[in-house]
């Protein structure tokens, strides 16, 4: 198991995986260029617990409970699973939220960006350069001997309460009326749950074994010219595009794109600060819940920084609008963030500039 | 055998990378014991160590992962 995605060409051919994974979730229904989207599916699972009441984005989200189990079993299985906690978990807490704020005003995570850079949203590319550009800043501060301290090994059981919550909510959102179900919207939109999971718990398990991340692969070009990571997503790309242009799905352009806006500064500078808090938190949305999976309370933590992240950028109006064209009845709505939702993005960076420089330090090699 | 110590053990990525680099790059023929606590921390170690051509042994000791040089 430990030679598996040991050589780019595999970690390239785990990326097709994942890539045909989320193909089958596009046919299976979810919403347009969302076949997974980490950042959005928490927004969805906020939705649902009523942690927001925006009426289109409430699912709970079988993806969520499969990354994260898929993970956490893969690393029983494989004896990679170790309970850790302590580094630093409120500022996690922090960059959790400041993720999802970054996120929803671009209008996606990551995985999201490489899903609609694929189908031909110019606009997912303008998130890229931003993204990048919060990347090689978080590098900066890495190379300056940023550092969030040690996590130790705790209680197994603290590993544990994460993937048994998810469990016991999907059974509740699938046996009860509970939890919220947007009628209309993305959150109407999914791929049936026992599909979902089944896909998900797959998609999580291998990008454990591949360690696969959106920050880390950009990460480790800038820094250590090391391509392995970003061969996933490679192999990822490919096998998107391959599917949008054959299903005629792939539209090049900034306008008429699913679940997007083309407010070039904003989905910068959310994909800036999105790229930015992963470097520092040691990866991406969808690293974290693999993480967490594997026994990290840190990224647990993590996670529900993201959760509340997302409840409160929908409760005061945060998260970027997706445009709409005109219709019989209503005027063509360019989308992108409010006042408020540029206001606190721009007040994330800050923070994320804060935390960055306030802890550095002395590099301990120096033997 | 002398060695010098990289305790990495509950580091982020990529600092326990990063740490080891720096350890090779300070200490020019010496052989380093690079402690980690998590495996995808020790594959990301030894693939260093790959890279930079540097012979290594790697093993389990409880619930953690040593790395020698040699």
């Amino acid at each position: 198991m430990d030679r598996l995605f040991d050589a780019k060409w595999k970690l390239a051919i785990g990326g097709v995986i994942l890539g045909l994974l989320a193909v089958i979730l596009a046919v299976g229904g979810n919403p347009g260029n969302m076949a997974i989207c980490v950042a959005c599916f928490i927004r969805d699972m906020a939705g649902s617990l009523k942690l927001h009441t925006a009426a289109v984005v409430q699912y709970y989200r079988p993806e969520i409970v499969g990354f994260v189990c898929g993970s956490f079993l893969i690393a029983l299985a494989t004896k990679e699973y170790r309970t850790t906690a302590g580094s630093s978990p409120v500022i996690r807490f922090i960059l959790g939220f400041i993720m999802m704020i970054g996120a929803l005003v671009f209008l996606g995570c990551p995985l999201r960006m490489l899903i609609r850079m694929a189908a031909g949203d110019a606009n997912a590319y303008v998130g890229l350069v931003g993204f990048a550009a919060g990347i090689g800043t978080g590098c900066l501060f890495l190379k300056k001997g940023f550092s969030l301290g040690r996590a130790y090994e705790v209680k197994s059981v603290n590993g544990y309460i994460l993937p048994a919550l998810l469990v016991i909510g999907l059974i509740v959102s699938v046996a009860t009326s509970l939890f919220a179900v947007s009628e209309s919207g993305p959150g109407s939109m999914h791929a049936p749950v026992i599909l979902a999971l089944i896909v998900a718990l797959v998609f999580g398990a291998i990008a454990q074994k591949t360690r696969a991340c959106f920050a880390g692969s950009l990460r480790d070009v800038f820094l250590m010219k090391d391509f392995s990571l970003i061969s996933i997503l490679g192999g990822m790309f490919v096998v998107l595009l391959v599917y949008n242009v054959a299903t005629g799905k792939f539209h090049f352009g900034f306008t008429g794109q699913p679940i997007a806006h083309a407010q070039h500064i904003w989905n910068l500078l959310g994909m800036y600060a999105v790229g930015f808090a992963a470097v520092l938190a040691g990866g991406c949305p969808l690293r974290q819940l693999v993480l967490a999976g594997q026994g990290s309370s840190d990224s647990a933590i993590t996670f529900l920084g993201l959760l509340v992240g997302a409840a409160f950028a929908h409760n005061f109006g945060l998260a970027g609008a997706a445009a709409t064209a005109a219709t019989d009845t209503a005027a063509a709505n360019p989308g992108g963030p409010g006042t408020a939702g540029k206001i606190v993005l721009v007040c994330c960076i800050v923070v994320l500039f804060i935390i960055a420089a306030t802890n550095l330090k002395k590099n301990e090699a120096k033997n | 055998m002398e060695y010098i110590e990289v305790d990495v053990r509950g580091l982020s990525c990529p600092e326990p990378v990063m740490l080891t680099a720096a350890a090779l790059k300070n200490n020019p023929g010496k052989a380093l014991k690079i402690l980690a606590s998590e495996a995808h921390v020790r594959t990301n170690v030894e693939k260093l160590l790959k890279s930079k051509k540097v012979a290594f042994s790697s093993s389990e000791v409880g619930h953690e992962y040593e790395i020698v040089t040699k």
